[in-house]
């Protein structure tokens, strides 16, 4: 962007339609230490003290490229009619595909936003996808959407937010989507993410006395225990691995 | 929403009672009410619910006055397991999803892969065009198993005899390209596991035509005739605003009239390559469903036609990416006892380059690496959009995959397309959304 398009839209009523766009570093999502996940073996190999961040990557400069900006700054506009720029926390364009880390409280406005303005329209919603990330203090859950807009190309925009482990409550949107309901179910059922105001939220694919929720990465994978020559087998989950 | 303690899991093993959801609340209901309502529990065996789908029906006489959907009897953690395999072993798990079309699952979790992975624009050409020709087979060997089963299921065996005969000959494609009939894990992240073997081509040229003549078979018996017109006309209406509120896609939204497919939309593999049309019709019903598919097929050997003969005009050439930190190292060939590791590869590893094998055994056991981050890759699967979405954090397996499964998605629909029909039309109604419980269940 050159000098004189940013002091022009700087200068647009409703201030600078850059801010949500802060440049924001990667975001550290776990720190791993040692080598191959194992631990208390006695290690004296000096891998023991390898320290790695698990980074996902941070805010995008502008300009976005392609259609993103222009989708951006429609939103942003939008936002600004209800007062309610701050409702995007960061904007990611990361292989050529448009992340929206959206407030939870605001979710519903931006989704709705996001299906009606006729520079949007992203009518079709493909599902709701749950990420936990146990080191990301405070943002453990994440709940991923992706959008679909029928009218302008196909294009597909994702919107990402976050609830702590402590308070798993994200608003529902069954309401402007009603295709979100099994979507909504399912990730409640394998990561324990409340959607509130979703009419009927229950256990879909597992039994309903199950107990716990077994995509989050805190579940234990349990594994039969096989015996070969005195030795066992722990389940995969605590075995040495290269991740 | 805290983990489990070991509390909790001696409570389950102690009494674990499986019962199905509010059906007793539902029955104690209907008997206070005293209504001349019955509630019928209709699967989750029977032959008629595609695999293990459980539907609960309040019937008033013969209409259907609610419909609710079960499922999870087919629910076998495969986004999980995904997370704790490499990143190509991922293409052998995806494939086991929607077992009817799983060269499909395979390509969507390939390519979302390869976006993660930066390698899209790196995939060779022969490649493509093989992932094109196997996708396009797919299509039709799940359309003609959608066909076919509805057939079956109106009271005409016939019908299924033909659609599964014409079938045959894709599985038998498919076993001699990749050794297997279904679940083929046959796509990998880089590319497809080996090139056609010399004679198969000109194999499927020979029954090209028979196949062709067969749905033909099928459309002249069954697209005209009165009994099946008169099951499917005007049945199980779901207009295109309904279809974009359930977030309906595939074969249902293109027979409300909207030519919603990816191939045409988002092209990936090189689909804008090829000539084909998208099919629609606009009387949202089922018989129109089945128009939509049976045409599609048509456009899908026309596809098929153009992969064989650019394969043909291409000759030999890589279908693995060249990056050696990611192409699969040995090469599969049939040898006297059966498909396994190519002798020279084996011969190369044990007997010439120490280097070879320490390259092999990393890459196979450890697999390579994928930059953090996330993807989302959307494919025209053959029940409609498949969407994969992964995250990585930089390790040799996947973080997360989440499948956005079409038949999960529209099966949603059931109430909206049953509720106030006869209960006869319920089968034609769930024929018409065609659900694989495998991909649905996941």
């Amino acid at each position: 962007m050159t000098a004189e398009t940013a002091a022009s839209q700087a200068a647009q009523p409703g201030g600078d339609l850059t801010a949500p766009g802060q440049e924001r570093g990667p975001e550290v999502v776990e720190v791993r230490r040692g080598a191959f996940g194992a631990h208390g073996s006695g290690d004296t190999s000096g891998f023991g003290g390898l320290t790695r961040l698990v980074q996902i990557p941070g805010s995008s400069p502008r300009p976005y490229g392609g259609w993103h900006d222009a989708a951006v700054d429609a939103l942003v506009e939008d936002l600004q009619g209800v007062g309610l720029v701050q409702a995007i926390e960061k904007v990611i364009v990361d292989r050529d595909e448009l992340t929206l880390f959206i407030r939870r409280q605001d979710l519903a406005t931006v989704a709705e936003f996001l299906r009606d303005d006729q520079d949007l329209r992203f009518e079709l919603s493909l599902g709701v996808s749950g990420v936990h990330y146990p080191g990301d203090q405070g943002r453990e859950l994440h709940a991923v959407y992706h959008l679909m807009s029928v009218t302008h190309g196909r294009r597909i925009i994702r919107l990402e937010v976050t609830a702590p482990d402590q308070d798993p409550h994200i608003p529902s949107l069954v309401g402007l989507y009603p295709t979100q309901d099994w979507h909504e179910r399912e990730t409640y059922d394998m990561f324990g993410i409340v959607f509130d105001g979703h009419p009927d939220l229950t256990r879909i694919l597992l039994p309903t006395d199950w107990i716990g929720h077994p995509q989050r990465k805190d579940y234990p994978l349990g594994g039969v225990q096989v015996q070969f020559k005195g030795a066992s087998t722990p389940p995969p989950d605590v075995r040495r691995n290269y991740s | 929403m805290t983990s489990l303690d070991q509390a909790d899991l001696d409570q389950v093993t102690a009494e674990f009672v499986a019962q199905g959801g509010d059906w007793e609340e539902i029955a104690e209901e209907a008997a206070r009410l005293k209504e001349e309502r019955v509630v019928v529990n209709m699967g989750p065996q029977h032959p008629s619910t595609h695999g293990v789908l459980r539907l609960v029906l309040e019937l008033d006489g013969e209409t259907v006055r609610e419909t609710r959907v079960a499922l999870g009897y087919l629910h076998t953690g495969i986004e999980k397991t995904m997370e704790y395999r490499t990143w190509v072993q991922g293409s052998a798990l995806a494939t086991r999803m929607d077992y009817v079309a799983s060269i499909m699952n395979e390509a969507g979790y390939c390519l979302a892969v390869e976006k993660l992975a930066g390698i899209t624009d790196r995939i060779p050409e022969r490649a493509q065009v093989i992932r094109v020709l196997m996708m396009e087979m797919a299509r039709v060997s799940s359309h003609l198993v959608c066909l076919g089963s509805a057939g079956n299921e109106l009271g005409g065996t016939t019908l299924m005899t033909i659609a599964f005969r014409e079938r045959e000959q894709v599985l038998r494609f498919f076993e001699m390209v990749t050794g297997q009939r279904m679940n083929n894990a046959y796509f990998r992240p880089g590319g497809v596991a080996q090139d056609l073997p010399k004679d198969a081509l000109s194999w499927f040229k020979g029954v090209y035509g028979s196949m062709v003549r067969g749905m033909d078979d099928f459309d002249n018996m069954v697209m005209v005739n009165p009994l099946w017109r008169a099951r499917t006309v005007g049945i199980g209406q779901l207009n295109l605003a309904a279809c974009m509120a359930l977030g309906i896609t595939g074969p249902m939204v293109r027979a409300a009239g909207l030519p919603l497919d990816l191939r045409k939309d988002r092209p990936y593999s090189g689909y804008e390559n090829y000539d084909f049309e998208v099919c629609t019709t606009d009387t949202a019903d089922v018989y129109g469903r089945y128009l939509v598919r049976s045409n599609e097929m048509r456009e899908s050997m026309k596809i098929i036609a153009q992969c064989i003969d650019k394969l043909e005009a291409m000759g030999e050439g890589p279908v693995m990416i060249e990056d050696p930190a990611i192409a699969w190292p040995a090469k599969l060939e049939i040898g006297p006892d059966g498909q396994g590791q190519s002798h020279g590869h084996v011969k190369e590893i044990m007997a010439t380059s120490m280097e070879s094998l320490i390259h092999h055994f990393k890459l196979v056991t450890e697999g390579f690496r994928v930059p953090p981050g996330q993807a989302f890759h959307a494919i025209e699967h053959a029940k409609g959009v498949f969407g994969v979405h992964v995250v990585s954090d930089g390790g040799t397996r996947p973080y997360r995959v989440h499948v956005r499964e079409p038949s999960y998605n529209n099966l949603q629909s059931m109430a909206a397309l049953c509720d106030g029909g006869t209960i006869s039309d319920v089968v034609v109604c769930l024929a018409s959304i065609d659900p694989v419980m495998g991909g649905v269940d996941r």
